[in-house]
C-alpha cells in the first residue's frame, strides 16, 4: 500500500492538473478554497477525480469542514 | 391537491394524503447512480405509523418537541411525519453546523426526542459538551449494528405494532421551531405555526402548483425553510413525488435531472452558477457552424417568450438543452442570497425559468416571488397571495426597509421576548432588508439594514456567531462586520465580513498577528470566515454595561475612512 506521503503528492498533482494552476502553487496545507479560487461545488467536481484515481468513494460528509490537502489526503488514505 | 383551507393542522393534512394518493410515488431516494428507496404514499404510512407507535409507546406527548438532524433523505420525512402524526413540535437541526453548534440548540430547543443519523451522532458525542445533552430518546439511523450509541436507539429498529392514536392541533399551535441564526450567543428560534404553514402552501401551490406526477428535486437542506415547504409539506399534500440524493456532487445532480426527468427544483445561486458555467463550457466546446445555430435558436427563443415562458416551444427549440434536464423542468427556484440577473436571464433564454425569491425564516418560507408574467431577472418578484409588504421611511429614492404582514409570520422568537418585540412591531415583521417597488408592483433589494451577510450558498452569517472563535486574540478590541452594513450599498452580492481591531498602545500590526487571525479564521467553516481586516485607531464606543456599541462603531468607520481600507485576508 502506497503511504500517506505518496497519497499526499499525488493529490496535489492532480489538483494542478484539474485546476490548472502549476504544481508547485500547492502545497499541503494550503486552503484550497483561497489558493485556487474556488467554491465547495468545484472542490466536489474534484473529489470525484480523486475517487476515480484512488479507487475509493468518499460521501459527502467527510468533506464538510475540510480545506486543505493534508486533510483531505488522510480521509483518502483511510479508505485505501 | 387537497384543500388546506379545511385543515387545522399539518399532520392531518398530511394524513389525508396518504390516503388519497395511496398509489402514487411519493419519494425516490437515490445516492449516486444507485437507487436506494422508492415509495408510495401508502409505503410511507406503512413505515411512518409503527414510528408514531413507538413515540407514543415512549411518551411522547402533544406538544412535545423533537428534533431531526439529517440530511435529505426519507428517513427525515417519515420521522417528521411520525412526529407531527404523535401532535409533537418539529425543531428542524442543520446538519452543517459544528457538533458544538448543534448541541447549543438543541439545548436551547428543549427537544424531548433526537432523530439523528449516525455520522453526525458520532461526531456529537465526541463533543465535549456530550455529558451536558438533556434528549430523553435519541433514534439513530443507518448506526451499524452493535455501534456504541450512547445510549440511543437504532432507528430502523425503533418501531411498534398496533395503530398509533392521531394528535389533532389547532392553527394557532407551534408546527416547528426553525433556527434563523443564533449559535454564537443569542439563539434566534422561529416559532412557527400550522397556520403559518398551511398558509404558506396554500398561498405557493397558487402560483406554481405540483400535482401527482409531479417529481421534485430535493437539494437544499430539508431543515431549510424552503426545501421544507417545496421538497415535502407542498409536493405531499398535492400528491406529488420528492428525489432525495445523497450525494451533492455536480455530475450526480446532473444525472438525477435526466433520470428522474425532475419538474421543479430549487438551488442556491451557487449551484445555478455551476450549472451555467458547465453549459457555457459545452457551448464553447462546439463547431463553430453549430454554435451559430444554436445562437440563432436562443435568438428566436428570446423572441417567442418575452412576454411569458412556453416551455413547449421552447422544448422544441432546444431540444439537447432541455434533455440535459430531463425534458420535464418547468422552473428552478432560487432565493435565500443574491442572483446574478445574468445567470437568470441565461437560464430564461434557453426556456429554463428561474423564479427568483426573496424570504426570510421569520416569515415561513418566502414573501415574494418571480411569477413569470413576464419574466423578471433584475426583481425577487410580487409579494404572494395574502402577503403585505411595506417599505419603512423611504428615502428619495423609494428605498427603505421592507416590512412584511402575512398569516405566514412567525409568532415569535423562542425565549426571546425583547428580540420579539424589536421584529415584530403592531403585527409587522421588520425584514432589516432594504428595497423598493417598481410600477409593476415587483420587488428590488438593494442591501441591508441588518448586521450580516447571506452567502453564495444561502446561509445567513451574523458577525456575533463567528465573533468567540477570535476570543482571546492578543489585541485590546475586536468586533466583526458586514461590510455592507458599514458601508451601505445599493445592490447585493459580493458579501463579506471583516474584523475591526483596536490594537493595544504601541503595539503594531505585524505578521504573528496576521498569521493568529487567519489560523483562528481557518477554524470556522469556509463560508463563515471573515474576509480582510481593518486596524482602527479609537476605543470602541461601550455602552454602561460596557457592551461595544456595534451601530455606533460602524457609523464611526464609515465617516472617517472608505470600504477599500478594509485589507483582504
Amino acid at each position: 500500500m502506497q503511504t500517506a506521503e505518496q497519497t499526499l503528492d499525488e493529490i496535489l498533482n492532480l489538483a494542478a492538473v484539474h485546476f490548472k494552476v502549476p504544481r508547485e502553487k500547492l502545497s499541503p496545507d494550503d486552503d484550497f478554497f483561497k489558493t485556487l479560487e474556488v467554491d465547495s461545488l468545484q472542490t466536489l467536481d474534484l473529489l470525484t477525480k480523486l475517487e476515480n484515481h484512488f479507487r475509493v468513494e468518499l460521501p459527502d460528509y467527510e468533506l464538510q469542514g475540510v480545506s486543505d490537502f493534508r486533510t483531505l489526503a488522510g480521509k483518502i488514505q483511510a479508505r485505501l | 391537491m387537497l384543500d388546506l383551507q379545511k385543515y387545522s393542522c399539518l399532520g392531518s393534512a398530511l394524513r389525508d394524503a396518504l390516503d388519497r394518493f395511496s398509489g402514487e410515488t411519493c419519494l425516490i431516494e437515490a445516492d449516486r447512480e444507485r437507487e436506494k428507496t422508492r415509495l408510495t404514499y401508502s409505503d410511507f404510512k406503512e413505515t411512518s405509523l409503527p414510528l408514531a407507535r413507538a413515540l407514543e409507546d415512549a411518551d411522547f406527548d402533544a406538544g412535545e418537541r423533537a428534533a431531526i438532524l439529517m440530511t435529505n433523505q426519507s428517513k427525515w420525512l417519515i420521522s417528521a411525519y411520525a412526529i407531527f402524526y404523535s401532535g409533537g413540535v418539529l425543531v428542524p437541526l442543520d446538519y452543517k453546523l459544528t457538533a458544538v453548534e448543534q448541541l447549543q440548540l438543541l439545548e436551547h430547543s428543549k427537544a424531548q426526542v433526537l432523530v439523528v443519523e449516525y455520522h453526525l451522532w458520532r461526531a456529537i458525542m465526541q463533543a465535549p459538551e456530550f455529558h451536558n445533552i438533556k434528549t430523553k430518546l435519541v433514534l439513530v439511523t443507518e448506526a451499524p449494528l452493535g455501534a456504541d450509541l450512547a445510549g440511543g436507539f437504532r432507528w430502523e429498529d425503533f418501531k411498534r405494532k398496533g395503530a398509533p392514536d392521531f394528535v389533532m392541533r389547532q392553527r394557532e399551535d407551534v408546527a416547528c421551531i426553525v433556527y434563523s441564526s443564533g449559535t454564537g450567543g443569542r439563539p434566534k428560534g422561529c416559532v412557527l405555526t400550522h397556520e403559518n404553514y398551511l398558509e404558506q402552501c396554500r398561498a405557493l401551490t397558487a402560483w406554481y402548483p405540483f400535482w401527482p406526477g409531479v417529481r421534485y428535486l430535493s437539494i437544499l437542506p430539508t431543515n431549510h425553510a424552503i426545501d421544507f415547504m417545496v421538497g415535502f409539506i407542498g409536493p405531499f399534500v398535492c400528491g406529488a413525488c420528492v428525489v432525495h440524493l445523497r450525494t451533492l456532487r455536480p455530475e450526480f445532480v446532473r444525472d438525477a435531472f435526466v433520470r428522474y426527468r425532475i419538474t421543479y427544483v430549487a438551488l442556491v445561486p451557487m449551484i445555478v452558477k455551476n450549472l451555467e458555467r458547465g453549459l457555457r463550457a459545452k457551448f464553447d466546446e462546439l463547431p463553430g457552424w453549430r454554435r451559430a445555430i444554436l445562437n440563432r435558436l436562443i435568438g428566436l427563443n428570446k423572441l417567442l417568450t418575452r412576454r411569458r415562458a412556453r416551455v413547449k416551444v421552447s422544448r422544441t427549440l432546444l431540444p439537447q438543452v432541455h434533455r440535459a434536464f430531463g425534458g420535464e423542468l418547468l422552473a428552478v427556484f432560487t432565493g435565500g442570497a443574491f442572483m446574478e440577473p445574468s445567470t437568470m436571464q441565461f437560464f430564461y433564454d434557453l426556456g429554463i425559468p428561474v423564479a427568483n425569491g426573496y424570504g426570510l425564516t421569520e416569515a415561513g418560507t418566502v414573501l415574494t416571488v418571480n411569477d413569470l408574467k413576464p419574466f423578471r431577472a433584475d426583481t425577487v418578484g410580487k409579494p404572494l397571495p395574502g402577503v403585505e409588504l411595506r417599505v419603512l421611511s423611504p428615502n428619495e429614492e423609494g428605498i427603505g426597509e421592507i416590512a412584511a404582514r402575512s398569516k405566514t409570520v412567525m409568532s415569535h422568537y423562542l425565549d426571546d421576548a425583547e428580540l420579539t418585540l424589536e421584529t415584530i412591531v403592531e403585527g409587522w415583521l421588520l425584514t432589516g432588508d432594504l428595497g423598493r417597488f417598481d410600477k409593476s408592483g415587483h420587488l428590488q433589494l438593494f442591501g441591508r439594514k441588518k448586521n450580516m451577510i447571506v452567502t453564495e450558498g444561502g446561509k445567513n452569517i451574523y458577525p456575533e456567531d463567528i465573533e468567540t472563535v477570535f476570543d482571546g486574540l492578543p489585541v485590546k478590541e475586536y468586533c466583526v462586520f458586514a461590510v455592507n452594513y458599514v458601508w451601505a450599498q445599493k445592490e447585493l452580492g459580493r458579501e463579506m465580513l471583516f474584523i475591526a481591531l483596536r490594537l493595544e498602545q504601541n503595539q503594531r500590526f505585524d505578521s504573528s498577528l496576521l498569521q493568529e487571525i487567519g489560523s483562528r479564521n481557518r477554524k470556522l467553516p469556509d463560508f463563515k470566515r471573515v474576509g480582510g481586516y481593518l486596524v482602527w485607531e479609537k476605543d470602541f464606543p461601550r455602552t454602561a454595561s460596557m457592551k461595544v456599541k456595534r451601530q455606533g462603531l460602524a457609523e464611526e468607520i464609515r465617516k472617517t475612512v472608505e470600504r477599500g481600507a478594509v485589507v483582504g485576508l
